[in-house]
């Protein structure tokens, strides 16, 4: 007798199918996940986890993070991050310490694998959700990520 | 062509009285034709937009609403895209076949619009054979992918014709002997009486059960008959390219397109007419105003296109045995059960009529 249950089972299984798809089609126009992009700019905002750019974030007294290790250089699989370094004298100490000078990134080569935000030991660089980054020279794809006039936030180093 | 509708009559009239017969009925017959074709384009343009919004909200997306109000000249947009296109070819194709093929299928559909009724009297092609003629049309399309998928000489194409030529050959069956079961109550194969005899209540009322096993069986088999997903293996995108059409271009491509949205609005006319009443409004309320039947067999037989659609996008695709399993083992063997049923309802006079 299995033929009629197998009928029975078919005929329920595709029932709920279409009760879940049915659903759906009546709460689509609340649910819709499509952005109509150019008309929401303004509202427009990335899910957190969206990698758009490596980004420095920088506290208000103009600091950042990066003691300047370049590990993130070596870890980088397309030569993407470029750090110019510079040795400066320490205030406290009164000994030479190693600073960077220029953290140059090339928006145009990096894949987005954010081997470099995994390796920083003190977590200087992290992903920006800008998605917009479509300029008409490529020149402008190269940034300078630290502040001009920026220094290194204190105790990150210890 | 008989014409109530008082603008057609006037037109037949003021033909027969200005020209002699012979010329008066050509006249009349491209006419006719012209309305046709229109009637084809803007409704398959329409379906192609309706599938492309529904299909959208089914996936919580929006669709295409961008060109005109939303979104109602995008398939427009898009035919005019593709008439542009230029006609590619295999080199070693079957010339002849290749271009004979999108022919086949469009002629077969808008054959078998012809003899659909939208309302009282607006019928292109009012046969007494009508439904066998339906049926019979129907299966000429199949030629059509065949010739398609063969003569591209390309092995996906042929791949998705014979299954395509399978799976219609197999579905025929069900499709003829679901609609017979509806012809033991109305008696009669003509579609214009069909939709007549309803006016005691629509056949799916009148015949209670096995009517509405007989529903549910043309639905499935008519959506096998179309090539729709879940039974879309002719086309198979996931597997075959795009089956049979693969070598088409342009509009050659559009002909296809078009006629398989045709068809689907076919298969749901049919349903409309023999199940739901076709032009007849619910109880009567509009029975006097004979043009809101176009209205009320539209409203009827986008409801089922909507159903449609809805099979489309909910159920994953067959397997070439499963799609055999269920026309050979289930489909064929409760629809012969459910004719004897029918004709047993019949012959108690168990029938619902108000
Ligand atoms: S995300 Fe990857 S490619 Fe981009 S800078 Fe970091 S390590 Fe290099
Ligand atoms: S960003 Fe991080 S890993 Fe790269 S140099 Fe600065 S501190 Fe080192």
């Amino acid at each position: 007798m299995s033929y009629f249950s197998d009928i029975y089972n078919g005929i329920k299984t595709l029932l709920t199918g279409m009760r879940v798809t049915g659903k759906y089609f009546l709460t689509s126009r609340k649910g819709a996940i499509t952005q109509q992009y150019p008309d929401n700019r303004e509202t427009l905002k990335m899910f957190d986890r969206f990698r758009g750019e490596v980004i420095m974030p920088h506290d208000e007294e103009n600091q950042h993070r990066c003691t300047g290790c370049q590990k993130c250089e070596i870890a980088c699989p397309n030569g993407t991050i470029e750090i110019i370094w510079d040795r400066g004298i320490d205030e406290e100490t009164g000994k030479k310490k190693k600073k960077i000078d220029q953290f140059v990134y090339h928006l145009s080569m990096c894949t987005m694998c954010g081997l470099c935000i995994d390796v920083c030991p003190t977590d200087a660089i992290e992903w920006g959700q800008n998605f917009e980054n479509s300029v008409y020279d490529r020149a402008a794809l190269t940034r300078v990520l630290n502040e001009p006039g920026s220094k290194l936030m204190p105790g990150v180093e210890d | 062509m008989t014409t109530a509708l008082s603008i057609t009559k006037n037109i037949h009239d003021w033909l027969f009285s200005t020209m002699p017969e012979g010329v008066a009925s050509i006249v009349e017959m491209t006419l006719i034709a012209l309305v046709y074709l229109g009637i084809f384009s803007v409704a398959g343009l329409f379906l192609v937009l309706m599938e492309r919004r529904v299909a959208a909200w089914f996936q919580l997306r929006i669709g295409p609403n961008r060109v005109g109000f939303q979104g109602l000249l995008q398939t427009m947009a898009d035919a005019l895209k593709l008439l542009s296109k230029e006609l590619t070819g295999t080199v070693k194709a079957d010339k002849f076949l290749y271009n004979l093929a999108p022919y086949f299928v469009i002629i077969s559909s808008l054959m078998a619009l012809a003899v659909i009724p939208f309302t009282k009297d607006f019928h292109a092609f009012d046969i007494n054979i009508g439904i066998f003629f339906l049926i019979a049309i129907s299966s000429i399309g199949v030629i059509g992918i065949l010739l398609g998928g063969w003569s591209s000489n390309n092995k996906f194409a042929l791949i998705g014709a014979m299954r395509s030529g399978v799976q219609t050959i197999s579905y025929e069956l069900s499709i003829g002997l679901s609609l017979l079961t509806m012809v033991l109550i109305t008696e009669t194969l003509q579609l214009s009486e069909i939709v007549e005899v309803q006016k005691n209540g629509w056949l799916i009322v009148q015949g209670h059960i096995p009517a509405i096993i007989a529903f549910m069986i043309f639905m499935i088999a008519g959506t096998a008959e179309t090539n729709r997903a879940p039974f879309d293996m002719a086309e198979a995108e996931s597997e075959l390219g795009a089956g049979f059409h693969t070598e088409y271009s342009g509009m050659k491509f559009a002909y296809f397109f078009l006629a398989e949205f045709i068809n689907m609005f076919i298969i749901a006319a049919i349903a409309a007419t023999v199940f739901f009443g076709g032009w007849l409004s619910p109880f009567g309320i509009t029975e006097s105003i004979p043009l809101l039947g176009v209205f009320w067999f539209l409203a009827k037989t986008l409801t089922l296109v909507f159903l449609m659609m809805w099979f489309r996008w909910t159920f994953p695709r067959l397997r070439v045995d499963q799609l055999l399993t269920l026309e050979w083992k289930y489909l064929l063997p409760i629809n012969l059960v459910n004719i004897v049923i029918m004709a047993a309802v019949v012959w108690l006079n168990l029938t619902i009529n108000f």
